[in-house]
């Protein structure tokens, strides 16, 4: 097993320029809640932590979070405490299993379902002081299309859309390229598809949803531009070792690392890290 | 001198009411008489007629800004459960300061108070207006189609524009607005303040682009058609998933 990260980690300069290097923001959205977003976030988080990367996911979804539920945590001091400055952002900066940092908002914190201009000026600047630290930093945002999880978005230099093959979650998925194509007018989205039955139904489905938004959000963007390539970054098979994890709170690469779901997981993490 | 002790209070306690009864006579406001309604009645009488005032911009008569949050709260509420689409549109008066300046403050006020009486007249019982501030306004319009937007913004502009203000014998006066506008649509919950930016923002533009215009925010488009979902799920493609 790897060490866990220590909390602190001193930004890194540019070699070459001396500039301050900041690390790769990625925001996992999905539309449809369930369909495995902090699932996803945690075991890619390990996967690229295996890979030498230093990573840090931040616990965006708000009002609803349960990063720390997924990974067994009780954490003392949350982005809450944070926000209330009662803690230090060095001090909610924790170790997780699978050698990566977490920044866990604690659950049940209804009053940040909302976003106000006070949480979205303190998350721009935790943003910024945590991105020269680390070389991944992944949003995990809540479900649906709230102003806080468009606004987490909007921070992310990408942003991946998570979905599985039940129609709701596909349409939920495509109502968020929609949005994200609209409002925010991304040229490339990420997808990942989980819960697959068959190899290659990520592929369909990435075909699909590609289709329908040519058709139909092309028209609703300036003249001249087009709806977003959506990149399949991978599949995630159906795999009872994922539910098993879930049950366990444990992390899917440290119960059962080698399991089809993992390797689909490592395969993303390689393609997001290239 | 000493405030009168209200008898209406229990043994322990007592009320002073006496600021709150000479506040309510001085803007006008009638209360029923306490010895015929007895004295529960006629405090709930006094307290309502305390939080109507409260609520009311005494200038204009519309809500005031406090009311209006409330409201704003309250509609954010219901768009989030129910799913209805609400317009905000932030409003204010082209070059209210010349008014003042040329023809004196209390032309000012008239104005001010035409242009309420304008606004008040563009709503239907389900909305709200308030004077925002200085010669701002402001109106929550719920349940309003996105595609209902502009046409409700140009009419109040027209509306505005359209009245003459006597400020005096033969002084007609006219002023035209700016509006700003912005969705709070389906799906997508907001907080008070940030709705009231949005508008804002678009009331800048409106600014800038000459005044005398309405602009609104583009809302934003999740809703899924059926057209659309026939061609997401419709293929053979994805049947064979299945």
């Amino acid at each position: 097993m790897s060490l866990p990260v220590p909390p602190t980690v001193p930004a890194v300069a540019d070699s070459a320029s001396g500039a301050v290097r900041r690390g790769r923001i990625l925001a996992v959205t999905s539309g449809k809640g369930g369909v495995g977003k902090t699932f996803l976030s945690a075991n890619l988080a390990a996967a690229l932590a295996r890979r030498g990367k230093r990573v840090l996911v931040l616990d965006a979804d708000l009002g609803l979070a349960n990063l720390d539920v997924v990974l067994n945590l009780f954490p003392k001091v949350t982005l809450h405490d944070v926000f209330t400055g009662k803690n230090t952002l060095e001090e909610a900066i924790l170790p997780a299993p699978g050698g990566f940092s977490v920044l866990l908002a604690g659950s049940g914190l209804v009053e940040y379902s909302r976003l106000t201009p006070e949480i979205r000026e303190q998350l721009v600047q935790i943003i910024d002081v945590v991105a020269p630290r680390f070389d991944h930093i992944i949003l995990d945002t809540g479900a649906g299309i709230s102003d806080v999880v468009l606004y987490a978005v909007s921070m992310a230099d990408e942003v991946l859309v998570i979905a599985t093959p039940e129609p709701t979650s596909m349409t939920d998925a495509y109502a968020v390229i929609k949005v994200l194509a609209t409002q925010q007018q991304r040229q490339q989205i990420r997808l990942v598809v989980n819960q697959v039955n068959r190899a290659g139904d990520g592929r369909v489905i990435r075909g699909q949803l590609q289709l329908v938004s040519d058709r139909f959000v092309t028209p609703l963007l300036p003249p001249g531009s087009a709806a977003p390539r959506l990149d399949l970054v991978g599949e995630i098979p159906l795999d009872p070792a994922v539910r098993e994890s879930v049950k366990r709170r444990q992390l899917l690469l440290e119960l059962m690392p080698g399991c089809a779901a993992a390797q689909g997981i490592e395969a993303i993490a390689a393609r997001l890290d290239e | 001198m000493r405030a009168r002790i209200d008898p209406i209070a229990s043994d322990h306690s007592t009320l002073k009411l006496a600021d709150a009864l000479q506040l309510l006579q001085r803007s006008g406001h009638l209360l029923p008489e306490r010895a015929q309604v007895g004295d529960a009645v006629w405090l709930q009488a006094l307290i309502d007629a305390l939080c109507e005032m409260s609520s009311r911009d005494p200038l204009t008569g519309l809500s005031n800004r406090r009311q209006f949050e409330l409201a704003l709260a309250s509609e954010i509420d219901r768009v989030a459960r129910a799913g209805e689409p609400a317009l905000v549109l932030m409003i204010d008066i082209d070059h209210f300061k010349k008014v003042n300046d040329t023809h004196g403050h209390s032309a000012g006020d008239l104005v001010l108070k035409a242009v309420g009486q304008a606004l008040q007249e563009c709503i239907r019982p389900m909305d709200t207006v308030a004077r925002f501030g200085g010669e701002e306004f402001a109106m929550i319009l719920p349940n309003c189609p996105p595609s209902f937007g502009q046409t409700v913004a140009e009419r109040v502009r027209l509306k505005v524009a359209e009245r003459k203000t006597d400020i005096g014998p033969g002084q007609p006066v006219s002023v035209t607005v700016s509006i700003g506008g912005a969705f709070a649509p389906q799906w997508v919950r907001s907080s008070a303040p940030l709705w009231v930016e949005r508008a804002d923002q678009q009331l800048y533009r409106a600014k800038a682009e000459g005044r005398n215009r309405a602009c609104l925010e583009q809302p934003i488009v999740s809703h899924v058609s059926a057209e659309e979902k026939g061609l997401l799920f419709g293929t053979s493609k994805f049947q064979d998933i299945e």
